[in-house]
């Protein structure tokens, strides 16, 4: 699809605004109030407990969802995403948490879905096939055919597609849901390595993670999420994972900084990590 | 095989780098690799055909005229009406969907163009289009009520099966019975006009071409590419096999008429639909709103649009198989298209290999499925059988083909294949 404006984005300049964002289920108030910036060359990891809402946000920018009020800016425009479509053709990509695969397909059907090369009127598989073997190649993906269906994947190489799939057709904005949490040492380096090369050719991320250790590894800016309210927002070289574990927990004496207070003395900062 | 020993290509190709896919190189490479598939409950049309091949040597055991041409000939007559309105139902279970009134559809659309022509003293193109854009009409409904409404395909097409026989017996009023004239040009297409040799002969010559030429094109494209091209003795005997095939089957049906026109527009179909589905974005499209529909939703897919295509693809289809079949049974009436059409078409389609639980299927299976059937009808009439056995046979063929397709699915997703 060329839908997407070819000018390049301008570093620094916002891409993704989002404000007064509110979305309900019945009676759950999955995001109240809810705003976000994203600029063009900039990794924003987006954390948050559990349930804090930060899948229902993405989906929102994604057109899965319709926010019931509240503003989307993308690329100096005010928008109103009406389905997926229409969220790709702007130039915004995502990896969702469930990975969104169509089982019967194989990797190459998958990974081209919805925008698919053509040879004239019909499908030009070796093209995508080529292509495919590139993408996966620069996630170093472990995957021994393209040509399975993806039901014969393991989880980690479903997740690896999945991500290999926003890489497809030229977005501006990409976002990763818990990109890593299926997959093993080298393939979540990879992830991250590409989150940096994604950010230096000056596309703006959103990147969901439980990982502080992964977070603070590529985010420029982190927003802590809260029941689905904004809780705080810290530049990451400023902050350190005690600030980090508290904000996303909401208070000081929790389960998670009381193990910590117990520990004292030992200066190991990894403790907030865990999921 | 000489193609992945290449020189030019300094690196293994892309696509079999990995060393934990089994190589498939070589004859014996590629035939393990489909015995690996077909143990994977990839069964595909394997069963349809090894079922038509034990029906033809039962019924020829029993009748030795069932194999013979004029046989042959009015079983491919006798399959294709029924055969078209299959293929729409291969359409909508691919969305793993069902429509139970194709059946009332094509009688009420065949009604409509036998009124037209007889009563209204309309052309009989004009009658055609009309009948077959009632169905087209028809499937939009279908496809606003699902989309739009929510309702499940099998209410609403249950509601059709009913109210469209009803349409039947309103259109044909009291008349009853509508009997097309002997110089109709619809009775003659359905049951008089044949293939001459040589254009039959000419024809084969331009599919198994066509074939090579596209097999030889891909080799190209894929060396250029960096990826293995098929391999070249393999597009060389499936060739020969098709050719020879064809070429036999020709010359066989040959003896007798040869390939009825009303059969070579059903393939002509089949075919036309198959490159839709596996070349086209929309068929692509197709699959994948059978597969996971959400997933779909996500990339971008219009699934609306997918089901509307398709709901108004098979009532369409349904409509000109009705018409058809009026061509062929030479009039219309108010048992046109009733339980016995629906339920052979539907059947069609699944003993042919199509998934009832979507994603999953092929344009041909509403080929083999309707042959296997007629030849059972044809079979059994040969040999004397009441039609109360033909409805139990029938039956239990089904089922088969079902229990069939439920333990391929399980052997599947127990051997990584989804
Ligand atoms: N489709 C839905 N219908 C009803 N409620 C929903 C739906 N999707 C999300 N919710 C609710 O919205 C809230 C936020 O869910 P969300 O998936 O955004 O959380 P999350 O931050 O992504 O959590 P996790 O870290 O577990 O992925 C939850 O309370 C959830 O129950
Ligand atoms: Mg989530």
């Amino acid at each position: 699809m060329s839908a997407t404006t070819t000018e390049k984005p301008v570093t620094g300049q916002t891409v993704l605004s989002l404000t007064g964002i509110n979305k309900r289920f019945g009676a759950v108030q999955a995001l109240t109030d809810v705003h976000l910036e994203v600029a063009a060359g900039e990794v924003v990891a987006l954390v948050g407990d559990n349930g804090a809402g930060k899948s229902t946000l993405v989906k929102v920018i994604s057109g899965v969802y319709q926010p019931d009020e509240g503003d989307i800016t993308f690329a100096g425009r005010k928008i109103s995403v009406g389905g997926p479509s229409d969220a790709q053709a702007l130039g915004i990509a995502t990896v969702f948490q469930d990975l969104a695969l169509c089982d019967n397909l194989d990797v190459v059907a998958n990974l081209f879905l919805g925008q698919e090369r053509l040879l004239g009127p019909v499908l030009d598989e070796v093209t995508m096939e080529k292509e495919a073997w590139r993408l996966l190649r620069t996630l170093s993906a472990k995957i021994p055919s393209v040509r399975i269906p993806i039901a014969g994947l393991s989880g980690g190489q479903r997740q690896t597609v999945a991500i290999a799939r926003s890489l497809v057709g030229n977005p501006k904005l990409v976002m990763l849901d818990e990109p890593t949490a299926a997959l093993g040492v080298a393939q979540t380096a990879e992830v991250l390595n590409l989150v940096e090369r994604l950010r230096e050719t000056g596309l703006g991320v959103i990147l969901i993670s439980h990982n502080m250790a992964d977070v603070q590894a590529v985010a420029d800016r982190i927003v802590v999420m809260r029941l689905g309210r904004n809780a705080a927002e810290f530049r990451t070289e400023e902050t350190t994972t005690e600030q980090l574990v508290a904000a996303i927990t909401g208070a000081s004496d929790n389960v998670v900084a009381a193990r910590a207070s117990r520990r004292a003395g030992t200066t190991d900062t990894t403790e907030g990590a865990g999921q | 095989m000489s193609a992945t020993t290449d020189e030019t290509q300094s690196a293994v190709a892309a696509d079999i780098a990995d060393e934990r896919l089994i190589q498939s190189q070589g004859l014996g490479g590629q035939a393990r690799a489909v015995w690996n598939r077909l143990k994977g409950g990839e069964l595909g049309m394997l069963p349809v055909v090894i079922g038509l091949i034990v029906i033809s040597l039962v019924f020829y055991s029993q009748e030795p005229t069932f194999l013979s041409s004029k046989s042959l000939v009015n079983i491919t007559l006798f399959a294709a009406p029924v055969g078209v309105i299959a293929l729409g139902i291969v359409l909508v279970l691919l969305l793993g969907e069902i429509d139970l009134s194709v059946g009332s559809v094509s009688g009420f659309a065949a009604a409509s163009m036998a009124v037209l022509v007889a009563n209204k003293s309309q052309s009989l193109i004009v009658g055609m289009i009309a009948g077959i854009l009632i169905g087209t009409l028809i499937g939009s409904v279908y496809a606003l009520l699902y989309t739009r409404l929510g309702v499940p395909s099998f209410v609403f097409s249950l509601a059709g099966l009913l109210g469209f026989q009803g349409a039947l017996l309103y259109v044909l009023g009291d008349q009853g019975t509508i009997v097309l004239p002997t110089d109709s040009g619809l009775r003659q297409f359905a049951r008089e006009r044949f293939l001459s040799d040589g254009a039959a002969y000419v024809l084969l010559a331009v599919v198994v071409l066509a074939y090579v030429g596209s097999q030889l094109l891909l080799v190209r494209r894929r060396k250029a590419a960096g990826l293995t091209p098929p391999n070249l003795t393999m597009v060389g005997i499936k060739a020969v096999l098709l050719a020879g095939g064809l070429g036999f089957l020709t010359y066989y049906l040959g003896i007798d008429r040869g390939w009825g026109y009303l059969f070579v527009l059903f393939v002509a179909l089949v075919v036309v639909m198959d490159l839709m589905l596996r070349k086209t974005t929309w068929g692509r499209h197709v699959y994948a709103v059978g597969g996971n529909e959400e997933a779909a939703r996500r990339a971008g897919i219009k699934v609306g649009r997918i089901y509307f295509s398709v709901f108004a693809a098979t009532s369409t289809f349904a409509a000109l198989g009705g018409i058809l079949l009026a061509g062929q049974l030479t009039s219309v009436s108010q048992s046109s298209g009733t339980t016995d059409t629906n339920l052979t078409a539907i059947a069609a389609a699944v003993i042919g290999g199509t998934s009832l639980f979507g994603g999953r299927g092929s344009a041909y299976s509403a080929l083999l499925g309707i042959i296997v059937l007629q030849a059972i009808q044809s079979g059994l009439n040969l040999m004397n059988v009441d039609s109360s056995v033909r409805f139990m046979v029938t039956g239990a063929v089904l089922l088969l083909a079902v229990a069939i397709d439920s333990v391929s699915r399980r052997v599947r997703s127990s051997s990584g294949r989804g």
